[in-house]
């Protein structure tokens, strides 16, 4: 867009406020334009936040890639990729490090899913 | 780590798997208001080092080394992180507590972690290994100077999060955080950007990190870079807004400012409105002052220049942390010494500025006001047209920003990006119901079960709460890691010593020539001179015209294409000075005089006068009888006094050198006392700021002086030396 200098006249409905007044006006239109921009975030994940709660778990940087790799080939992002490690290890009675390795052998996809399944039905009926 | 031992890298290197930093998040100074130090009384300076460099001219008010309130940054990468480290420890032995680790180019679009120690490009690649032995570099560093250092990096790109992760568990104390740099300069797409910097915030809230934003970017990118001043202030207010409600406190939200303009430009018109706009909205928050890279040229002493003026404009306004951009930052990757000179730059002026508001204030009435204000109105008017568009995202799409136009003007040059596009398009997926993430410090929707003491408590805790869970990667690259380069630098160099000025053996030195010709024959003369004394792969690294046909002033590059071997060196050993105690017990029994002057056509006397005067520490504090004959005496004069006066000594101070006068006055003394047949009577000693022992010695004195020399440095001497002369007899 191209436009010519009005700062003048565009300014008329801001001549009025006092300094305090203005700072106040500036701060209530940051949060404005923010609040959906937080929402969004709150909202959603992305293949990096996944890989950093793997991290967190005490995964390497490439397991963690993998993993991910491998749970956006299954569309199971959404549900979490700490989530999902922690299903499989509560099903095979072992901790999250052990099953996230079976995991990313090829192991226990099925159970996941049937788990997580399970606990939606569960979810739905209450 | 002893001061004169070098850092031992291998030690470093050396059980790095097993390393834990000593502590999480930033630490500011402590400032000590009304310190005194030397002969002065600070208003705003902090704890002061262990062990320091003064600035060079210390040693004129007793080698005071004050260290201002805020905290200096230095930003160190050069592409080999353990080259990095030395200049690290030379940094903070000048002052520097914040070091800020530029990344490798291209490491934002790397989906994931990098790891090993691979060379980079502009910048370090910013892996586990390389931040590990950083802070363990740091953490030895911060102990011999006596002061926490804190160690910066960036979490930007499409790998925020994990880098974020990274820098918690590794404590690393600050970082860069700002999505709308991201979206801007690195074409991610902006959906990623804002949920990738959200879960990253917190990980750095939850880290006590201090944030840096990027709205620095803007005055870097723009045309004309003061013109974007409205739009500066709307990016530092989305990123601390979204930072804020994303749960960062916002005293560890840094705007990173900069003065948008330089000289020729009358720049303080520009930049100190706009700097008092800034902290009048944005109180509470803290100032990243940096200093001005957009007019660099590569012209130094230009950017020393601008770089002090920046200083004003903290010290008139505030600053919590003083960046510092390197002089050559134009014109190379920053070396070695020019890291030191900008921090020397910033410690250099923020003193000479101590308390400065004391003295002066702002008018209240007039043009500075005024601009303040209009600054913020179009800061304000640009933010209601981003929602009137429909917000951020619209906005940005439209070309917002990076506009060269001085808003409400546009030029329609802004940068536009696609919502649906960029790097990581369409990655970016909704949390179900179910979704959940059993760890801490995670931003957003998180369906853990109600109970729990802490999110990780489910999986027995992760690893921000109990570190031994880290998972550490040492290397993925047989080649291209530390231990190689170390290798084939130690074979290359074979324990000589070659020039530095960014990595080890890299035999850079620059040469200063002026060449009284056109800039064109200019280059190609230096480049041919370069060619014959030897020297490899030279460049012109600066040209500038003194006048168009008179001559060009240059500089130039090359390498050194061999090492010296300090075993063959000859190094005169220094003679240790005989204690105060001594010369006076000395001078107590065998009195001794002096005749004093300051000879041929030279009215300088402060020099002789440090050297003689007793409340200077000079001769007469020891009880040597000093008979001062003043300013431009004539040599025949200063030795029918000598003779009259039966002096032991004569000292004769020279300053001025137009062809080589100072060595044609020391000659003559020598001669005219051996024509008189008194040469065996007297000591003779030259001084001066251009003279040395070793040049006195040739013009037949016995000892000469130059800079630095305090009185006891010749007492010692002549005691010394009359001695000697005392046992030949």
């Amino acid at each position: 867009m191209q436009r010519k200098e009005d700062y003048a006249t565009r300014r008329q409905h801001l001549a009025g406020l006092t300094d305090a007044e203005l700072a106040a006006r500036f701060w209530q239109l940051a949060e404005a334009i923010v609040a959906p921009l937080v929402e969004l975030a709150e909202k959603n994940t992305s293949p990096s936040v996944e890989r950093s709660v793997l991290l967190r778990l005490g995964f390497n940087s490439l397991e963690a890639q993998a993993l991910v790799q491998a749970i956006l080939e299954r569309d199971l992002l959404g549900k979490g990729a700490g989530h999902l490690v922690y299903i499989a290890a509560e099903a095979w009675g072992t901790d999250c490090l052990t099953a996230g390795r079976r995991l990313l052998q090829g192991e226990g996809w099925d159970l996941v899913s049937a788990q997580l399944a399970e606990k939606e039905a569960l979810a739905n009926e209450a | 780590m002893k001061p004169e031992d070098k850092l031992d890298i291998q030690l470093i290197l050396k059980d790095l798997e097993h390393y834990r930093p000593r502590r999480r998040g930033w630490t500011w100074r402590q400032p000590v208001p009304e310190q005194k130090m030397g002969p002065f009384t600070y208003k705003q300076t902090s704890q002061p080092l262990k062990q320091s460099i003064p600035l060079p001219a210390s040693k004129y008010f007793g080698d005071i080394d004050p260290q201002p309130d805020c905290v200096i940054t230095a930003e160190i990468a050069s592409g080999r992180f353990e080259d990095d480290l030395r200049r690290m420890r030379m940094a903070a032995w000048h002052g520097a507590d914040h070091i800020m680790v530029i990344r490798t180019a291209g490491q934002s679009h790397y989906d994931g972690l990098i790891e090993g120690t691979p060379e980079g490009v502009g910048g370090v690649p910013i892996t586990r290994k390389q931040v590990r032995a950083t802070r363990k570099a740091l953490d030895l560093i911060e102990d011999e100077v006596g002061r926490p250092i804190n160690f910066h990096s960036y979490v930007s790109g499409v790998a925020g999060p994990e880098i974020a992760v990274l820098f918690a568990e590794e404590g690393v104390n600050g970082a860069h955080q700002d999505p709308q740099y991201n979206v801007l300069y690195r074409n991610v797409n902006m959906q990623r950007s804002f949920v990738d910097a959200a879960v990253a915030k917190r990980l750095m809230a939850y880290a006590g990190m201090a944030q840096i934003d990027g709205a620095h970017n803007a005055n870097a990118t723009a045309r004309e870079a003061w013109k974007v001043m409205p739009e500066l202030l709307v990016q530092h207010a989305i990123n601390s807004a979204f930072s804020v409600q994303v749960g960062m406190p916002k005293d560890m939200i840094c705007l990173s400012t900069v003065p948008p303009s330089a000289s020729p430009a009358p720049a303080l018109r520009y930049d100190l409105p706009y700097a008092i706009a800034l902290r009048e909205l944005f109180a509470g928050y803290r100032m990243r002052a940096q200093m001005n890279t957009k007019y660099i040229e590569s012209d130094t002493r230009e950017a020393i220049v601008t770089h002090t003026l920046n200083v004003l404009i903290s010290r008139l306004t505030s600053a919590d942390i003083q960046s510092t951009i390197t002089p050559d930052e134009g014109r190379n990757v920053p070396w070695h010494y020019n890291s030191i000179h900008a921090i020397n730059t910033a410690k250099q002026a923020l003193l000479a500025l101590d308390g400065i508001t004391d003295m002066i204030e702002f008018k209240i009435d007039g043009p500075l006001r005024q601009q303040v204000r209009e600054i913020k109105e179009r800061a304000v008017l640009f933010m209601e047209e981003i929602l009137e568009v429909g917000g951020y995202f619209a906005a940005v799409s439209q070309g917002f920003f990076v506009d060269s136009g001085y808003y409400p003007e546009r030029s329609g040059d802004g940068i536009a990006r696609d919502p649906q596009g960029g790097v990581g398009a369409n990655t970016v997926v909704p949390r179900d119901p179910d979704y959940f993430a059993p760890v801490c410090a995670h931003f957003g929707y998180n369906n853990l079960p109600a109970e729990l003491a802490s999110p990780c408590q489910l999986v027995g805790g992760c690893t921000l709460c109990r570190p031994e869970k880290i998972a550490y990667i040492d290397e993925l690259d047989p080649e291209d890691n530390v231990e190689k380069r170390l290798q084939q630098v130690a074979a290359a160099s074979g324990g000589g010593i070659v020039p530095e000025v960014e990595w080890a053996g890299d035999g850079y030195i620059n040469l200063q020539i002026f060449l009284p010709t056109d800039v064109r024959t200019a280059e190609a003369a230096a480049l041919a001179m370069g060619e014959r004394l030897g020297l490899t792969d030279c460049e012109v690294i600066h040209k500038q015209v003194m006048q168009p046909a008179e001559g060009t002033y240059l500089e130039m590059k090359g390498r050194v294409p061999f090492n010296i071997n300090p075993a063959s060196l000859v190094i005169p050993e220094p003679t240790p000075l005989l204690s105060e105690a001594a010369i006076r017990e000395d001078i107590a029994k065998h009195p001794l005089t002096v005749v004093a002057a300051t000879i041929g056509e030279d009215e300088h006397s402060v020099g002789m006068r440090e050297i003689i005067d007793i409340k200077h520490g000079g001769l007469e504090g020891f009880g040597i009888r000093c008979i001062y004959l003043g300013t431009s005496v004539p040599v025949q004069k200063v030795i029918d006094a000598a003779i009259e006066t039966a002096a032991d000594a004569i000292l004769v101070s020279t300053i001025i050198t137009h062809a080589d006068v100072h060595r044609l006055n020391m000659r003559r003394l020598h001669e005219l006392c051996v024509e008189k047949g008194v040469r065996e009577r007297f000591i003779l000693v030259g001084g001066g700021t251009q003279v040395n022992n070793e040049m006195a010695l040739e013009c037949g004195l016995d000892a000469g002086f130059g800079r630095g020399t305090k009185g006891i440095h010749v007492a010692s001497f002549l005691v010394r030396r009359r001695r000697a002369l005392r046992s030949d007899q």
